[in-house]
């Protein structure tokens, strides 16, 4: 089974997915993570004003299978959550890269980023 | 044999048997109250059946239930065997009753049985003595752990980490953790034990103690034990054993012997008291002779002929109220005397010997083996979920699944020393009629117990905690 790892994107191996554009990124899982986690039951998201440190935890994803911390792929400052996935949390599910988005983040440092792996790197990871 | 289970439903069919407040409701009227106005209300809903009525609910409720008094029950890893109906008469007996403070001249006789399991459990264990106290196998493995960070505190020996396999009980992670230790996960050998290279990678002056299950979750003895408390040791760590798998084992080999510092005693997996569920349980912890000064208070000892309380010199504290749960030590102590050497020799044996004949008849991959107390097979392409879910469809309750992960989509058996050659039967056409049943037949079971299949996601997504919550719908 192939899973959508869209190119845009920069990755975790801890299978998060971060998109920066200029000094803002949006944060969430990838669609191997949630077919991995099964049917997610709950989410808790950090508050707008976080710092979040790259490479800390930030939230917890729960599933009927497991609770699992999710990591921040870079350092900012929260200026966004999606509430939609605290009444919603099979969005994750269902829309992993779009509706089910996590988080906005003011970015301390745009050079975090080479740090994280590409969309090939991630494709052999999870292959 | 086929197998429909009752199904008790209301008129729409669509509910289960409905709760006793819905069939039997009564309003009744309060009193004047001494209490505030603002804490107070005038009347009370409450269910108020006939006996009738009452006897036939919870009987209803038990036949859409599944027990070890039901069929087969192989979970493995919680050693869901039968546990013999004598235990609980003798539990039942009124001069079992006491009351825990009362002096301790007047209950010789229970202190004298206390003292008495103390001995069989540190004989069986290999241990130089044994706390009671706590109330669960979890509790007992806080508290072995407490005794092992006793121990070091009192030697100023600073030690920060517990070293634990990857296969190991969830159990052992909390425990470590919730005395305040870092967990070091470590990873398992390619045949199912403790890898020697990664142990010696792991183990160094911050090593507290090393947790360890032996037969492991995989049903397979570590047979390296004493090179692996050698290194422990040597490191100046201890060996603490977690007796989950204790009964294959019985009365053939002890932790003591192998070199373990401490250990806890599963007493409802090992002897014959009920599982959990949240009742009163018991999960005595044994120790080597250094380490019983920091046994749990109090303590029970003789001294010229009589019983008594006392408090060890460097004591952990309390970890339960007063002794222990003592009607289920009560019933460990029965089992125990009534088996006597033999049939402990006995029992484990057979636990042995049911796994190794099960883990043969079965169609699955049984990777590793040969197997002590249970054994790990393989669902291979089948989801392990679906195929448990399926097995209850022929009336016997499924292994533990996907679990360990060492195993792709394991199912974990543990058929218990309690099953007769003809419900291993049972349970071997179980597994292999799942083993050929289609994807399609999987995804729709269970079709016959009452219960259908349960949807998990709309359960923890939307959960109702009390029966008023029945009408927010």
């Amino acid at each position: 089974m192939s899973f959508d790892v869209p190119d845009d994107l920069r990755y975790l191996e801890s299978h998060e997915w971060v998109r920066v554009a200029g000094d803002t990124a949006k944060v969430g899982i990838t669609a191997f993570a949630q077919d991995e986690l099964g049917d997610v039951v709950f989410v808790e998201l950090p508050e707008e004003g976080a710092e979040l440190t790259a490479g800390e935890d930030f939230g917890v994803v729960e599933s009927i299978k497991a609770v699992s911390d999710v990591y921040a792929p870079v350092s900012g400052t929260v200026t966004a959550v999606n509430d939609r996935l605290r009444d919603e949390p099979e969005l994750l599910n269902e829309d992993p890269f779009g509706d089910g988005w996590m988080l906005k983040l003011e970015v301390d440092d745009e050079s975090e980023t080479d740090d994280l792996l590409s969309p090939d790197a991630y494709r052999d990871q999870i292959e | 044999m086929k197998y429909d289970q009752a199904r008790w439903t209301d008129n729409s069919d669509d509910r289960y048997e409905p709760l006793l407040s819905e069939k039997a409701n009564e309003t009744f009227d309060i009193e004047d109250s001494p209490l505030p106005d603002d804490l107070t209300r005038d009347s009370l809903s409450l269910p108020d059946p006939a006996e009738p009525e009452l006897a036939r609910h919870y009987t209803r409720l038990s036949q859409m239930n599944y027990g070890v008094e039901s069929g087969p029950f192989p979970l493995g890893s919680c050693t869901m065997k039968y546990n013999p109906s004598f235990t609980e008469d003798v539990a039942a007996r009124a001069d079992a009753a006491i009351h825990p403070d009362r002096p301790d001249s007047t209950v010789q006789g229970t202190l004298a049985l206390c003292h008495r399991l103390q001995d069989y459990l540190g004989r069986i264990g290999g241990m130089d003595a044994v706390t009671l106290q706590p109330p669960a196998g979890a509790a007992g493995e806080f508290t072995g752990i407490q005794i092992a960070k006793a121990y070091h505190e009192h030697n100023d020996d600073e030690r920060s980490e517990v070293v634990i396999p990857d296969s190991a009980h969830g159990t052992n992670f909390a425990t470590a953790a919730m005395a305040g230790y870092e967990v070091v996960e470590l990873p398992s050998g390619d045949d199912g034990r403790v890898d020697i290279e990664a142990l010696e990678a792991a183990v160094g002056d911050d090593t507290a103690a090393l947790m360890l299950t032996n037969p492991n979750t995989l049903g397979l003895f570590e047979r390296d034990i004493e090179h692996v408390a050698d290194i422990v040791h040597d490191a100046g760590g201890l060996l603490y054993y977690d007796g989950a798998n204790l009964n294959a084992l019985l009365g053939r080999a002890r932790p003591g012997d192998m070199g373990f510092d401490v250990m806890h005693y599963n007493v409802h997996k090992t002897f014959a008291t009920p599982h959990g569920g949240g009742g009163p349980g018991a999960g005595p912890v044994g120790v080597r002779e250094e380490l019983s000064q920091f046994l749990p208070n109090p303590h029970v000892r003789e001294r010229g002929g009589n019983y008594e309380h006392y408090e060890p010199d460097h004591s952990i504290g309390k970890v339960h109220g007063f002794y222990g749960n003592w009607p289920v030590l009560l019933k460990t102590f029965a089992y125990i005397a009534r088996l006597g050497d033999d049939g402990l020799r006995d029992a484990s044996a057979k636990a042995v010997l049911n796994a190794n004949y099960l883990a043969e008849q079965i169609e699955y991959e049984v990777p590793f083996g040969p197997f002590h107390h249970e054994f790990v097979a393989s669902a291979g392409e089948q989801d392990a979920a679906d195929a448990a879910k399926r097995m209850l469809d022929y009336g016997v309750h499924p292994p533990t699944t996907k679990w360990p992960e060492i195993v792709d989509e394991a199912l974990m058996t543990e058929p218990t020393e309690s099953e007769t050659r003809r419900s291993l039967d049972q349970l071997a056409a179980a597994f292999n009629a799942v083993a050929s049943d289609s994807d399609a037949e999987l995804a729709d079971a269970p079709l016959r117990p009452a219960a259908k299949r349960i949807d998990q996601a709309t359960a923890a997504r939307n959960p109702r905690l009390s029966w008023q919550a029945l009408d927010d719908t």
